[in-house]
């Protein structure tokens, strides 16, 4: 069986006395959709940020498609092609949708150090970027600035600029929160659309999302991962109703 | 990010200029390149040690460099030390008449136009997005895969390089560098200039520099004591024009 396209083996973090991750081990196959669940304050995050290269783990390995990342910063390891989309909405805010994209296009094509033609009409960087933002469903919005946005259009250009990355392997943080339920179930049906070509990790606390897309379900539990199997199995495992799921799971 | 050591790469631009008319190098076609190669390599040297840290840290140390750069020519005595440095002539350009007055204007302010123009250009090339997207925000432009550090080094290498020709100009100016082109003050100096115009948009310092000169030579006009008056423009202006005269004038969307 080929390797996982991400692997994380023995995963240990503590900020002082405080555990946030703690021994974990996880992995997302391409095509999978892996899904981080758990409580606030879990260490999912944190967690993703190590996955991301932000945080440095005190011990434990991370692996991309076999070769080991864990000491790889963030910007290394999104050349290689780990792409995340973060929970607060990061976008910049004075570029039109389109150049937030645009940069994104420009990380992959490796040739910024242009000192002299206008991005603003370089082609190619243009044609993906509003690639990419049509199929979000962001086309109409291409010139309009990213702070000018509403929050639900915000949630998909930060996915349109995950996608222009052409990542492997993406890390989505809440790609769910603050949507309403007809945004949620357009996000629900993009993430289904873009899953076979990606090893996805989702951290996400809408259930119904998890359900509907995830493949395998880990739990994440004062940074220790309690359970870890489909989501018909993990919500019936009594760990997990006790720790996580409570009465109304 | 803001530089409070500016006036370091404005003396190595100048000194390089005098220490090669020292020297009996008079030709500005050597002596104005090699000004912005030395503070290119000093600003080069400073940057990849300062830029690793931001905010006020980043602050107090291209201060801390820039206040070594003055102390250093303080104490070197072959360059006149405390004294300065006096150019017995300005550089030669071949068919451009230098000792006339107005003939240097001109060829500073074709030179400025210059420099405006290319930094305009880096500014909307693709170098610049990404300079932009960091500014912005650093940690989304690290995620998308760029090496922030790098594309920081190179501006502000840039910026040392033009602040060098600036210096290389002044010195012709004034026929005469002294260790004051690299205190502390004049670093200041720089800082009103930008604020004053607007921070973060090309056309609001070179409007901040025309201005801040303007007034002064005009209150210095009506008495001696005409940083009085200065201060207490600059203060009403920071306190409610916070995007500086230029995006006063410009509206508010504009940057």
């Amino acid at each position: 069986m080929a390797e996982a396209a991400l692997a994380v083996s023995g995963l240990r973090k503590a900020f002082g006395a405080l555990v946030v991750s703690d021994d974990v081990a996880l992995e997302v196959r391409t095509g999978e959709c892996h899904a981080l669940i758990g409580p606030n304050g879990a260490g999912k995050t944190t967690l993703l940020a190590q996955l991301a290269g932000e945080v440095v783990p005190d011990a434990g390995t991370i692996r991309f498609g076999g070769r080991d990342v864990t000491r790889l910063g963030p910007d290394a390891r999104a050349r290689l092609g780990i792409a995340r989309s973060f929970q607060i909405t990061t976008l910049i805010g004075d570029f039109t949708a389109e150049d937030n994209v645009a940069l994104a296009v420009q990380a992959r094509s490796a040739t910024s150090m242009r000192f002299w033609k206008p991005a603003a009409r370089d082609a190619a960087l243009r044609e993906p970027a509003r690639a990419a933002l049509v199929r979000v469903g962001l086309g109409a919005r291409a010139g309009t600035r990213a702070s000018d946005l509403a929050h639900g259009e915000q949630r998909l250009l930060e996915l349109a600029i995950a996608l222009a990355q052409e990542p492997a392997v993406l890390l989505l943080d809440e790609p769910m929160a603050g949507l309403g339920h007809d945004e949620s179930h357009a996000m629900i049906a993009l993430l289904r659309e873009i899953k076979p070509a990606v090893a996805m990790l989702l951290i996400e606390h809408d259930m119904e999302a998890v359900a509907e897309l995830a493949d395998r379900v880990t739990v994440l539990v004062s940074g220790r991962a309690i359970a870890s199997g489909s989501y018909a199995a993990v919500r019936t495992d009594p760990r997990v109703r006790e720790a996580y799921l409570g009465d109304d799971g | 990010m803001v530089s409070f050591g500016h006036a370091a790469y404005f003396a190595a631009g100048g000194y390089t200029v005098a220490v090669l008319a020292q020297h009996g190098i008079d030709a500005a076609l050597i002596a104005w390149p090699a000004a912005v190669v030395v503070a290119a390599l000093l600003a080069a040297v400073v940057g990849a040690l300062s830029l690793r840290t931001t905010g006020i840290f980043f602050i107090m140390i291209t201060l801390a460099f820039a206040q070594m750069v003055f102390f250093a020519l303080v104490a070197v005595k072959a360059w006149g030390g405390n004294d300065g440095l006096p150019l017995d002539a300005r550089s030669v350009l071949p068919g451009i008449d230098l000792r006339n007055a107005s003939v240097l204007y001109f060829v500073c302010l074709g030179l400025l136009v210059a420099f405006v123009a290319l930094a305009a250009q880096l500014v909307e090339s693709r170098f610049g997005m990404v300079l932009r997207g960091a500014r912005s925000s650093e940690r989304r432009t690290l995620a998308l895969g760029f090496p922030t550090f790098r594309y920081k080094l190179i501006a502000f290498v840039v910026a040392g390089a033009g602040a060098g020709l600036s210096g290389a100009l002044w010195a012709e100016y004034a026929r005469f560098v002294s260790p004051d082109m690299a205190s502390w003050t004049r670093s200041g100096e720089f800082l009103v200039m930008v604020i004053l115009g607007g921070l973060g948009s090309l056309a609001g310092a070179v409007y901040g520099a025309a201005v801040l000169l303007g007034l002064e030579s005009f209150l210095a006009g009506f008495t001696e004591h005409w940083m009085l008056p200065l201060g207490a423009i600059l203060l009403v202006i920071v306190l409610f024009a916070k995007r500086g005269l230029y995006g006063w004038l410009a509206g508010t969307n504009d940057g």
